[in-house]
């Protein structure tokens, strides 16, 4: 059915697109940024404070660059326009002007003096993981993710999911289209609760991963031997996917993230079902801690 | 120093300076001549181009359907990183050194390079460079697949075929290092009596800038190579923690080197833009010294901005803030030599030949790739954006609808002084049409892409990105193909066009290379010229 659909959308291109484009903008703003609509436009504002501060930060940043296209292009066509040879047209000998360098230098200092403010403010905002209330370690491994909740000593492997494994193998013939979740789904999800501060510790146990989710707003490279610290908060509960963000090797592209956010008593409940349910509790069960360097604020 | 004579059993003439050598071999192989070892590397340059072109259709082919219908995903990470590492250190760098060795002694007025012999070295290195490197794709252990930016551990789980890959790597470096040395040597030495620094043409000046950057960055480039290298093979741990390294101190390295790179890619790309303009406003360039100052920042900048492409590996706040406000100030030099190009248009009297064409699109599409890359300085918006194909988005603006056109402009506006042919304007025309509106839209919907969510070096995706993705690989094929155009017209104008060109060429043009006849003869200014101050496009100020 999907597949009529997306092959009906190629045939009636243009109309598809336009009307495409008006969707899927508008649902974007309305739904929660669970994963990516069909030709969505936009990032969206996410489920957390700190995705929409950084979704303002990006809108803001895009209005000031089409303004600055706006009057640069303008007067490019303009000039292109009117000054032509073919209008007959003397042309300007002028070659130099030390007052519109001032100008046209110190002007856009100014501009970004004032794109700064905000992005300092979001970023000291982002790098204050002060005041969390509990701890998730992530690690990266080729080709997957393991969640070790390490005051509670519950983990578990992250995988990509059974069907989309079955469709991704080279020339398996099979439809994504009959997927919806294909290559963002996985076999566990991380669940977490909302409204609490979450402290994540990311790391990996081979090459360099990134664990990205795009309704938290953030991503932090998984990098073997060291630890990197993020926090989240998230506000809204519901499902968010995301995927690696750093080339680890051939399955890089199927080693997505599934992230539950629940309220506090349901995670509480799922969070009692888990205990002893996984025998591979390393670190955990063996009380050790990571002893790499806690990269500081 | 001595003007190149060639002895082959006859008593050189100095009056025939179009007398070239004989044999095959000795023209091409043993050839000490600026122009000639230019059109090396230009000839080198275009097929390794649409070598790297060929990898990219392989990639766009598997990315116009989710699922993997073509290629393999260890494949298909081959084929990205060997796409860069060919345009980037195949294509593009070597065009640009192909433009130097033409350009360069005729725009000073001096009879050849400084160093003719180590000029011939360093294109001849190029060849067997890529040899090696793509021999290393029917290698058993495959070609690289970590990415042109080689980041270990993931670099370092290659099989032997690393070491190709990192020995290829070494001799493009000698090259280019060779080459720079051989653009200063001759610049600052070489210059026509009355053709002083604050004189001359401002390509001249931008590569004069370039090849200070390439002495300075390659060496960083090698050694961080060497690392991965004794990494690999002899027991060191550099980059591996469990030794006591850091992986992520690869990075600081290479983009250290990477970023001037950029800078490296597209400099000169300004210098040409920077001639074109004038010519086809029929106006002086607005702002010759505040170019070459703006020029000048950016370089210098470009050696304080380079974890802007590491903001995600848990860097310390400050330095996070640093290397923000850093990035974001080498906008403001930039931004000045968009307003100086703009400045040159107004008022004068435009035509619209095919390197005008280019040129003018470059100014547009340049500050497109500009405002993304203003938005990827913003550190926590980056957290968004990077490794997504927003990043591929600003990067291909910057570097094909920027550095590419201007190499195709540069190439309409001087083909007609190396060959004394003038190319055929309207298919000219045709392929500037067909390339820029390809180009736009293989690249803009990637910033959708990126948006979305998608992230980069993927073999393939969730159906949420079908739409734009099938929209970008059919401008993929259409670019692709539009670039057999501009072989056909450069085939057509050396070898079967009738339409001879004249010293001028252009009517606005100004330099001392529009002094020479078209074809320039093979030896040029074997006798420095009297520089008759009105013929230069920046006059005595």
């Amino acid at each position: 059915m999907l597949e009529g659909v997306l092959m009906s959308m190629e045939i009636r291109g243009s109309m598809r697109l336009i009307a495409g484009l008006g969707f899927a903008s508008f649902s974007a703003m309305l739904t929660a940024a669970e994963k990516a609509v069909p030709w969505q436009l936009n990032m969206t504002t996410g489920a957390t404070k700190i995705a929409g501060e950084v979704h303002d930060l990006h809108m803001l940043m895009f209005y000031i660059c089409c303004a600055i296209g706006v009057a640069v292009f303008g007067a490019m066509f303009w000039s292109m326009f009117r000054h032509r040879k073919s209008r007959g047209v003397t042309p300007a000998q002028f070659s130099h002007s030390t007052t519109a360098e001032v100008i046209w230098t110190v002007v856009p200092i100014a501009i970004l003096v004032a794109m700064a403010i905000p992005a300092t403010k979001t970023l000291i905002n982002m790098s204050d993981s002060s005041g969390t209330t509990m701890t998730v370690k992530i690690t990266g491994y080729q080709w997957k993710w393991r969640y070790d909740y390490v005051e509670e000593k519950v983990g578990f492997v992250s995988s990509l999911d059974a069907k989309s494994n079955e469709i991704r193998r080279p020339f398996s013939g099979k439809d994504p289209n009959a997927h919806e979740n294909y290559l963002l789904d996985v076999d566990k999800e991380l669940v977490l609760p909302i409204n609490t501060k979450i402290r994540l510790l990311i790391t990996a146990d081979d090459v360099i991963h990134s664990w990205w989710v795009p309704a938290l707003g953030w991503k932090r490279d998984a990098i073997p031997g060291f630890v990197n610290e993020a926090w989240t908060m998230i506000d809204t509960p519901g499902i968010y996917r995301g995927q690696c963000a750093e080339l680890c090797g051939k399955d890089h592209g199927f080693m997505p993230i599934v992230v539950r956010a629940v309220n506090k008593e349901d995670y509480s409940t799922w969070l009692a079902d888990q205990r002893g349910t996984d025998t591979d509790l390393r670190y955990v069960q063996q009380g050790k801690t990571p002893a790499v360097a806690l990269t500081a604020p | 120093m001595s003007a190149e004579t060639s002895t082959y059993g006859h008593a050189h003439d100095h009056d025939d300076h179009d007398h070239k050598p004989k044999g095959f071999l000795d023209r091409w192989l043993f050839t000490t001549n600026h122009k000639d070892i230019g059109t090396l590397y230009l000839v080198f340059a275009l097929v390794m181009f649409f070598i790297g072109g060929s990898m990219a259709m392989v990639i766009r082919a598997e990315l116009f359907q989710p699922g993997l219908q073509l290629v393999h995903p260890e494949f298909f990470n081959q084929m990205t990183t060997m796409h860069a590492l060919v345009m980037i250190f195949g294509a593009v760098m070597p065009a640009w050194v192909g433009l130097a060795n033409w350009m360069i002694p005729m725009m000073i007025g001096a009879p050849d390079m400084a160093l003719p012999r180590m000029n011939n070295w360093s294109f001849w290195i190029m060849p067997f460079a890529f040899a090696i490197l793509l021999s290393t794709l029917f290698m058993s252990s495959g070609g690289p697949a970590g990415g042109w930016t080689l980041y270990p551990p993931l670099s370092l789980q290659g099989g032997n075929s690393t070491a190709f890959v990192i020995f290829a790597i070494h001799l493009m470096g000698f090259s280019s290092i060779m080459g720079a040395i051989n653009v200063i040597a001759t610049i600052l030495n070489m210059r026509a009596p009355g053709m002083n620094l604050l004189n001359m043409p401002i390509f001249v000046w931008t590569w004069l800038i370039t090849a200070f950057l390439l002495i300075l960055v390659m060496p960083v480039l090698a050694g961080a190579v060497t690392m991965l290298l004794t990494d690999k093979f002899f027991g060191t741990s550099f980059f591996n923690a469990a030794g006591g390294g850091d992986p992520v101190m690869f990075q600081h390295i290479f983009w250290f080197f990477g970023h001037p790179e950029v800078y490296i890619l597209i400099l000169p790309a300004f210098g040409v833009v920077s001639e074109i303009i004038p010519t086809f406003s029929r106006k002086p360039l607005f702002g010759y010294s505040a170019m070459v100052y703006a020029t000048a920042s950016i370089a210098f900048l470009s050696f304080i901005v380079w974890a802007h492409h590491m903001f995600t590996v848990g860097m310390p706040l400050g330095a996070e803030l640093f290397f923000m406000y850093s990035t974001m100030l080498i906008a403001v030099p930039t931004g000045v030599k968009i307003f100086n190009w703009v400045s040159t248009m107004w008022k004068g009297a435009m035509t619209f030949e095919t390197p005008m064409l280019f040129a003018i699109s470059f100014v547009i599409l340049f500050t497109i790739g500009g405002f993304s890359g203003l938005m990827l300085a913003i550190v926590p918006a980056d957290y968004q954006y990077h490794d997504t194909y927003f990043v591929v988005a600003h990067f291909h603006y910057v570097l094909v609808t920027g550095a590419v056109f201007a190499l195709m402009a540069a190439t309409y506006y001087w083909l007609p002084k190396w060959s004394g042919n003038m190319y055929s304007e309207r298919w000219g025309k045709i392929h500037f049409w067909n390339t820029m509106i390809s180009a736009n839209v293989l690249f803009f919907p990637q910033h959708f892409l990126g948006l979305a969510g998608m992230p980069r070096r993927i073999p393939d995706y969730n159906i949420a990105f079908t739409g734009f993705n099938q929209i970008s690989s059919i401008g993929g094929f259409w670019f692709g193909l539009s670039q057999l155009i501009f072989v056909g017209v450069i085939i057509h104008c050396v070898y079967r066009s009738k339409q001879k060109a004249t010293s001028q060429v252009w009517e606005g043009a100004k330099g001392l290379e529009w002094t020479l006849p078209s074809p320039a003869p093979h030896h040029t200014f074997q006798t420095p010229p009297t520089i008759d101050y009105t013929k230069l496009a920046h006059g005595v100020h």
